[in-house]
């Protein structure tokens, strides 16, 4: 254990080199050299890799598997659950599961009959939105991905038990436990016998394993082929212009152009200004345009909608700088901002005036 | 050519053949040309010949274009010094090829997609600045000098990979298609989007560089018997996780890729390290990945069990769906193109497939009824993008073009129809049918319409 341990020690010291700048390249090297690495393989590549210690194990292998192998040990209840979903969960998935808001539904379309057979009927209704709650069947499933990616700003922040709770919330709102339960490593085994749609996948089909059978053919007929001889979809008019101007999104030589599908063409917009330009790279830098956009709501505001609001406030810049800075909630709606550490307070500011300056292109 | 066409009566001039201010000859003097070379050439030379006499020999007279007539900028200064782009750049001439996300199809940006823009691309390999990007929890550029890789599980010794272990270790360097499971997914139901971009841009083709996994299980000793499924797990916040037969392993097809294209990965491509698992859709090319576990059952992660199911019209989930079967698009002309005129025209497209080579494409022009075999271009490789070209005059008349592949394994590539008598149309993924095009009469504007047809 001591020597691994020196070992683990040297190879800190290996890392913390290579990041030095190019001239510690060589005292890296050196230092690479003394680290005696016995490989454990079976011989073909002496001194690649290294052993993972027990605890590197423990903290990457996280993945819980449909028969629970990796499941760590701990429970957490509806109740615990609930305070969770309302202060971490609820802002992007609504506080019953079933917004649809920021990503798909997680609960809603599942009956007690389904729970009973273990089959959710409403996936065979084609005007239903399939929630999660309604398409997984695995226990498993959940939990892992709970545990490994959510809260979706701030993943594998939870606790375990926290994880627990989350999970048997969930499972509580879509009636699959009581309101009084507490999900544990004991019980999941049984909770799992409940989900709604245990018995609904399958892998009948040719698309897993290589050797597989394709489901569909065709024939390669050359002539006279049987053909239906009419146009049975094509794009709506109305949605001729939701992809932008068409001729924008294409090359101005060769044998076609794109077409003109909006109004005001290329040559009606004026070039952006350099500044304005440099604003949108800083917003996408900002990580901003992933929830706003500059005319239309997103997630959050319009850049501009946020420039009318605050149209003559004096103060607007500085509280608008601080917004972005450090995150904020409930100006606009419930889903809150996260803060920007990819700006500094310069970029920040800059980005802010611009904004209230309705974000001129 | 396209240059002296005349542009037809009641077309819109703009965003098409456009009448270039000072750069064509005028409508007579195209005529004078047309008509037979020699007057046209004959009033040249007496115009040269009599002010080379007057001792002005370089100025110019008699008709011609000003292009070629007139001394350009680019011909008559000094150029940009080498390195004044130390990273190349396209021309700023091509900035309207670029990723591009669909409006509407999500609502976070870092959950989201961009696609190629397959209808201004040539040949096979994608440029790395144009790979379509798929994230699920947003794109991390992560410090390879911190990268690990793990590989635990049903292994002798479980082990721990720098990047510079595994940049030592024999490498291989294979060009392959990458396609999401749900490209083409929009347009199960009725026809979605406008262009080749948006229905087939979830598709890219590089060559990938990196070690073969199989080298790193062997080396380590894994279990070969019971062994028989690999978890790959991604560094970034999603964690992203899919399983891998390891059947597909053992083919030695399955790589850690760290290059891409020359170059090592952009980072919205797993930078430094990605899984490549040629065939399979590209939920299971894991990006910066972190982890390899070796194990006895499939792992049915979130993105096998609720997501990248594949559902048919009873409610059933096909798991697991991952081969990407055989399919080929048209990408010029295509979607939201225009055709300048009647005449020549070179359709080119692509094709591939998940089971191996594409081995013929056909084209049809009547919307199914006859086809012809196109040309496959060089190299034609499995698991690869094909680029296929097939000659065609268009008479002005609209037309509907559809192609259509058949692989190595003799499977043809299926109709929308054949598609959804089997799997309904509420799938989403591995849509692969036969996409059509419909050109409008010349008459009309010319204009090319996403169809379906069959």
């Amino acid at each position: 254990m001591s020597r691994l341990t020196d070992m683990l020690a040297l190879c800190g010291a290996c890392a913390a080199f290579a990041c030095a700048p190019a001239q510690a390249a060589g005292a890296a090297k050196a230092q690479a050299s003394v680290v005696a690495r016995e490989s454990p393989t079976e011989g073909r590549w002496q001194g690649i890799g290294r052993p993972a210690t027990a605890a590197e194990v423990q903290a990457w292998d996280i993945d819980v598997r449909p028969d629970f192998k990796g499941l760590p040990k701990g429970a957490g209840s509806v109740a615990r659950g609930q305070e969770i979903w309302e202060s971490k969960c609820a802002s992007c998935h609504g506080v019953f599961g079933e917004s649809t808001q920021v990503f798909t539904s997680i609960i809603g379309g599942t009956t007690p009959e389904d729970i009973k057979r273990g089959r959710v009927a409403s996936l065979t209704k084609s005007s239903e939105v399939r929630t999660t709650i309604m398409k997984v069947s695995q226990l498993s499933t959940l939990w892992d991905y709970i545990n490994r990616a959510m809260p979706w700003n701030a993943p594998r922040s939870l606790s375990t038990e926290e994880v627990y709770a989350v999970t048997g919330y969930i499972l509580n709102l879509a009636d699959v436990v009581p309101a009084d339960f507490t999900l544990s490593d004991a019980n999941i085994g049984e909770v799992q016998k409940k989900l709604p749609n245990r018995n609904g996948v399958t892998l009948d089909h040719g698309m897993w394993q290589v050797s597989g059978k394709a489901d569909v053919r065709n024939t390669a007929c050359m002539k006279d082929c049987p053909t239906e001889a009419k146009v049975a979809s094509s794009l709506p008019v109305s949605a001729r212009p939701a992809h932008g101007n068409l001729a924008d999104q294409n090359r101005t030589i060769g044998p076609v152009r794109g077409a003109v599908t909006l109004a005001q063409a290329t040559q009606a917009a004026p070039a952006a200004a350099p500044a304005a330009a440099g604003m949108a790279d800083l917003a996408n830098k900002g990580a901003c345009l992933s929830c706003h956009q500059i005319e239309r709501k997103v997630v959050g505001p319009a850049f501009q909608e946020i420039a009318a609001k605050y149209k003559g406030d004096a103060k607007a810049s500085a509280t608008l700088a601080a917004k972005i800075k450090s995150g904020g909630q409930g100006v606009w709606g419930a889903v809150p901002m996260p803060p920007a550490p990819n700006l500094n307070d310069e970029e920040i500011g800059k980005l802010a005036r611009w904004i209230l300056d309705g974000a001129p292109r | 050519m396209p240059a002296f066409k005349r542009v037809p009566a009641g077309r819109p001039m703009s965003g098409r053949l456009r009448k270039a201010p000072e750069n064509f000859l005028s409508r007579d003097e195209i005529g004078e040309v047309a008509a037979g070379r020699r007057s046209f050439l004959r009033s040249a030379f007496a115009a040269a010949a009599g002010l080379a006499a007057a001792g002005a020999a370089r100025a110019q007279a008699g008709p011609g274009e000003d292009i070629i007539l007139k001394p350009q900028p680019w011909a008559t200064s000094l150029g940009q010094p080498v390195a004044s782009n130390p990273y190349g750049q396209p021309s700023k001439y091509e900035k309207n090829l670029m990723r591009r996300e669909s409006p509407g199809l999500t609502r976070v940006s870092a959950a989201s997609v961009a696609f190629s823009p397959l209808q201004g691309m040539f040949g096979i390999i994608t440029a790395s600045g144009l790979h379509f990007e798929r994230h699920h929890q947003g794109w991390q550029d992560v410090d390879p000098a911190k990268h690990r890789l793990m590989v635990n599980g049903m292994v002798k010794q479980e082990m721990v990979y720098t990047m510079d272990d595994l940049m030592r270790l024999p490498s291989v360097s294979r060009i392959h298609f990458i396609e999401c499971g749900a490209n083409t997914g929009m347009e199960w139901g009725n026809v979605a989007v406008p262009t080749v971009q948006y229905t087939h841009g979830m598709l890219s083709c590089a060559e990938f560089t990196g070690v073969r996994l199989i080298d790193v299980l062997d080396a380590l000793g894994y279990d070969r018997k019971k062994g028989r499924y690999v978890l790959a797990e991604g560094g970034d916040g999603s964690g992203m996780t899919r399983t891998i037969p390891m059947e597909l392993i053992e083919s030695g097809e399955v790589l850690l890729a760290y290059g891409m294209n020359g170059e090592m990965l952009r980072p919205e491509n797993g930078y430094p390290l990605r899984l490549v698992v040629p065939g399979v859709q590209g939920v299971s090319w894991v990006k910066w990945l972190r982890r390899i576990e070796v194990g006895d059952m499939p792992y049915a992660t979130k993105d096998e069990t609720v997501h990248y199911v594949d559902m048919m019209p009873d409610g059933m989930l096909r798991q697991y769906t991952s081969i990407q079967e055989c399919k080929s698009v048209i990408t010029t002309p295509s979607g939201g193109q225009t055709l300048l005129d009647k005449g020549f025209y070179n359709i080119s497209g692509l094709a591939w497939s998940g089971r191996g080579k594409v081995k013929r494409v056909d084209v049809s022009s009547d919307g199914g009824r006859s086809w012809r075999t196109a040309r496959l271009e060089t190299p034609v490789l499995s698991k690869a993008l094909t680029r296929f070209n097939i000659d065609w005059v268009w008479d002005g008349a609209p037309v509907v073009l559809q192609s259509r592949a058949m692989d190595e394994t003799g499977y043809v590539q299926p109709k929308i129809n054949q598609l959804r008598a089997v799997r309904g149309s509420r799938s989403i993924y591995h849509n692969n049918a036969i996409q059509s095009w419909k050109v409008a009469a010349l008459n009309d504007g010319g204009e090319v319409g996403n169809v379906q047809a069959y």
